[in-house]
């Protein structure tokens, strides 16, 4: 009797440890990031013997928010390299609200008529969109470069968001699996109420399909609000830049020899909050979210 | 006979007039309508741009002057050059530090929370990294490993080991790198599997638990069996997206140092938007892109796609 009692324990003890081993592993470099942020000018020696912040300070927030004179900026350790954060995360903002509601919509648009509607070449078109699937980015990222570039719109939101707010393929298949399983008794009796197609697709069909586009739309968010590549090869100017890019070039402008760590992870930190907010207010959804990516 | 109807048509067989309908009736009309804005992002950006991509790859073009017919030229140039190699290499060991460690990682991560916990919180913040954009984690990183200030040559210190250059020298930067997407995918890998033990009924471990079985006879004989089509999932997006690691060496490291982490999108993204070789580079990312889909076919076929072990 007591035995078992003992045996049990033990593996779930060593269990526990290693889950929560692991979990202090993924937390570290965030609290890292937050204490290098908040620790006062010139403790950067010091910080190396030290997980605990030094001499508190916001002041690392407010240079790189762009609240602080030139000169006090320097006093709090800027080296002059800049980041422009209000602007970068507007940029951010519009490029990710464009790219979510343009792709889910449109998406579900084309869904809704491979799921319901008889037209020619609709399987043959359907595969096209499936295999596209499979291309690598790197290979469409140049030719698509190449075009924005002829059209001129090098350093525009249109350029950044033209190869994502039509359509992506995984958007369009997600939501048709959706779509097929809605019973078609709905939009029937829609139709001898006299509704239009749209008029059916948008009164019945986007209402009840509140879960999947909310899916949808979480993991659009995300991939958005953290896309890189194409951003950094389209839309390098500060004016339009979007906050990876930013901080990619934050980071490539501070000296190679003394950067400018505290500023650094002040940026990244506050780029990171939005995520934070997501996660604490929309938690259950974003895990049933990504636990349906990994299920399609 | 009515007009317009061929000569044999029964129930089954096509009619001019069912022709007619399905591609210029109504509902054809309609559906053309719903489908235009998709159909246009995808020629303009997935169709036309893979076709364009394998002529391109035909070609000598800086984009300043016409692009140059060559024929085969880069490819037979690829085939000779050392960096490329040197990219397939770098790739090949990236892949292959990173997939069993993350794999079994977020399988035990997985099996651990299904067995322990349903905290709502734990899974939250184990996959945080994964929400994280590449480039903030790469810039955290780049302080964490910092050879003189960083934090993760502190800890080593703690433990009496000594400062390590990480991706300050040519033997530890792609394994830095490695490291740091498993620290980035375990907490996501994790959730995948967690989702497919849930979905695996209670009633069957309960059954094996009254016959005595203990928790490594559970996981071996009930969960790894019936996690077969997660596992598959997870193996073949992984290594494709491992295969096309750039954001963290861009950030990072460029490519260096010396050859150590040109991985094979940074060595194409240098070739196409550094030197201006859209045709090389565009060569270069065909021969990727059979190289991926081989992967995957070869892995599909070994691991039996999606059918588990129990069916």
């Amino acid at each position: 009797m007591q035995r078992t009692l003992v045996r049990i324990p033990i593996g779930r003890i060593i269990g526990w440890l290693l889950l929560l081993a692991l979990v202090a592993i993924t937390v570290l470099p965030f609290y890292v990031m937050f204490k290098t942020a908040i620790s006062g000018p010139g403790t950067l020696f010091q910080q190396a013997r030290s997980l605990a912040p030094l001499e508190p300070t916001t002041l690392h927030f407010e240079r790189v928010l762009g609240l602080l004179s030139p000169e006090a900026t320097r006093a709090a350790g800027g080296t002059g390299a800049l980041i422009d954060f209000p602007r970068a995360l507007r940029n951010t903002v519009i490029f990710t609200v464009l790219v979510v509601f343009g792709q889910v919509f449109f998406s579900s648009m084309a869904a809704y008529a491979f799921a319901r509607m008889r037209f020619i070449g609709k399987d043959l078109l359907f595969y096209g969109y499936l295999s596209a699937l499979m291309i690598p980015n790197i290979v469409l990222f140049i030719p698509n470069f190449i075009l924005i570039r002829d059209l001129g719109w090098l350093n525009t939101f249109q350029g950044m968001v033209a190869p994502f707010v039509l359509m992506t393929p995984f958007a369009v298949f997600f939501l048709r699996q959706f779509f097929l399983g809605i019973p078609i008794s709905l939009e029937e009796a829609a139709r001898l109420d006299g509704a239009t197609p749209f008029g059916t697709f948008w009164r019945i069909i986007l209402p009840i399909s509140r879960t999947p586009l909310v899916t949808l739309g979480i993991l659009t968010t995300i991939t958005a609000w953290n896309e890189f590549f194409w951003p950094f090869i389209v839309a390098r100017q500060s004016d339009v830049r979007v906050l990876t890019v930013a901080l990619q070039s934050f980071q490539s402008s501070t000296p190679q020899g003394a950067p400018d760590w505290s500023g650094l992870m002040a940026a990244t930190f506050l780029s990171v909050i939005p995520i934070f907010i997501l996660l604490v207010v929309l938690g259950r959804q974003v895990i049933a979210s990504l636990q349906f990516s990994g299920l399609k | 006979m009515i007009r317009g109807q061929l000569p044999v048509a029964g129930p089954h067989t096509l009619t001019w007039r069912s022709i007619k309908k399905r591609a210029f009736g109504p509902e054809a009309l309609t559906a053309y309508l719903f489908i235009l804005p998709s159909f246009i992002g995808f020629t303009t950006f997935y169709a036309v741009p893979a076709v364009r991509a394998v002529i391109i790859s035909f070609t000598e073009w800086n984009l300043l002057r016409a692009p140059r017919n060559i024929g085969l030229d880069n490819y037979e140039r690829l085939l000779a050059d050392p960096l490329f190699w040197n990219a397939m290499k770098v790739t090949g060991l990236y892949v292959l530090y990173n997939i069993p460690i993350q794999v079994v990682l977020g399988l035990f991560l997985a099996v651990a929370m299904h067995r322990l916990t349903q905290s709502m919180i734990i899974r939250g913040v184990l996959v945080l990294p994964y929400l994280v954009s590449n480039v903030v984690i790469g810039l955290a990183f780049l302080w964490i490993l910092d050879p003189i200030l960083g934090t993760a040559n502190m800890l080593l210190g703690w433990f009496g080991i000594p400062r390590q250059p990480f991706i300050g020298s040519p033997d530890q930067a792609l394994a830095s790198i490695a490291g740091i997407n498993i620290w980035r995918h375990m907490g996501f890998t994790a959730l995948l599997f967690y989702a497919g033990l849930q979905s695996i009924p209670k009633s069957l471990y309960e059954a094996a638990t009254i016959d005595g079985a203990g928790e490594g006879r559970l996981f071996l004989h009930i969960s790894l069996p019936l996690l077969r089509p997660v596992t598959v999932f997870v193996l073949v997006t992984s290594v494709i997206g491992s295969f096309q690691i750039f954001d963290t060496i861009a950030v990072m490291t460029q490519g260096g140092p010396v050859n150590a982490t040109r991985a094979i999108v940074w060595y194409i993204y240098e070739n196409a938007f550094q030197f201006f070789r859209m045709g090389y580079a565009s060569a270069l990312s065909v021969v990727l892109f059979m190289i991926l889909i081989s992967i995957t076919i070869l892995q599909m076929r070994l691991l039996q796609g999606n059918r588990s072990d129990m069916e």
